[in-house]
């Protein structure tokens, strides 16, 4: 090997592609709205482009009065935070119980809020895509969501995540 | 805790943070350092064993060094020559 061909391969290529994540966030309770906007604010901080598709009960994350109210499932959720048995999770406020234990784990551990990850994820300019279909359908207007958000359909999203390394549904 | 054979042009403690947090403030600090810079970055969540090399690698960066003492690990790493 001369000198000459082993510069040339240490010599970063300009024309890589960034590598790119495509998420689909599908579910509106607060327990399931954290994978996405972890993975999304981990694949940025790697150097990724990055772009979420917020569809059905998952376009609440990007609902600006409703993002910070999400909730965790009391009832058919046997793995969520209250360990009581599962009728008891239909008795009023036990959703609220539920959320709140899980908020109070979240706190002690560090972990930032929903909206503490919406602001790092923007931060990072990952794309927000918010599903027209469920805007049509749950009566979200564009006013209704939070500042930035890209409203797309099915194909425009598929369009981005066919050029993605890693494709996720959550 | 400190590499003498490395100069350490900054240090991040994210004792007691979880993923993705260290890996998220350590490509930050990173952002802000030049290529070649070194920064020392301090870790407790046993998952950054196997994430900070992982950031490493994607970011294009150089790890120099890690060490573990007890429920700490320490890596030095390298800012790569990336955009």
């Amino acid at each position: 090997m001369t000198t000459a061909t082993a510069a040339a391969e240490i010599v970063p290529d300009k024309k890589a592609k960034r590598k790119r994540l495509a998420l689909v966030a599908s579910k509106g309770t607060l327990d399931q709205a954290y994978p996405p906007l972890i993975l999304a604010a981990t694949a940025a901080s790697l150097g990724w482009e990055v772009g979420i598709y917020f569809t059905f009960y998952g376009l609440d994350i990007l609902h600006k009065d409703r993002f910070d109210k999400l909730k965790v499932a009391s009832l058919a959720n046997p793995a969520g935070p209250l360990k009581v048995p599962n009728l008891l999770g239909a008795i009023p406020g036990a959703t609220a119980a539920a959320t709140a234990v899980m908020k109070k784990w979240m706190k002690k551990a560090n972990m930032p809020t929903i909206a503490e990850f919406i602001e790092m994820t923007q931060a990072l300019d990952v794309t927000f895509f918010a599903c027209s279909t469920t805007m049509g359908v749950m009566g979200v207007e564009e006013s209704d969501l939070i500042q930035g958000c890209d409203i797309a359909g099915a194909a425009a999203f598929l369009d981005f995540a066919a050029e993605a390394d890693v494709q996720l549904f959550v | 805790m400190t590499n003498p054979q490395l100069s350490v042009a900054d240090t991040l403690d994210t004792s007691g943070l979880l993923c993705p947090l260290p890996v998220y403030k350590a490509a930050m600090a990173l952002k802000r350092l030049e290529a070649g810079e070194v920064l020392e970055l301090i870790c407790t969540d046993p998952g950054s064993l196997a994430d900070i090399p992982a950031l490493a690698r994607q970011r294009g960066d150089i790890l120099r060094g890690v060490e573990e003492r007890e429920a700490t690990q320490v890596f030095w790493i390298e800012k790569g020559p990336q955009p």
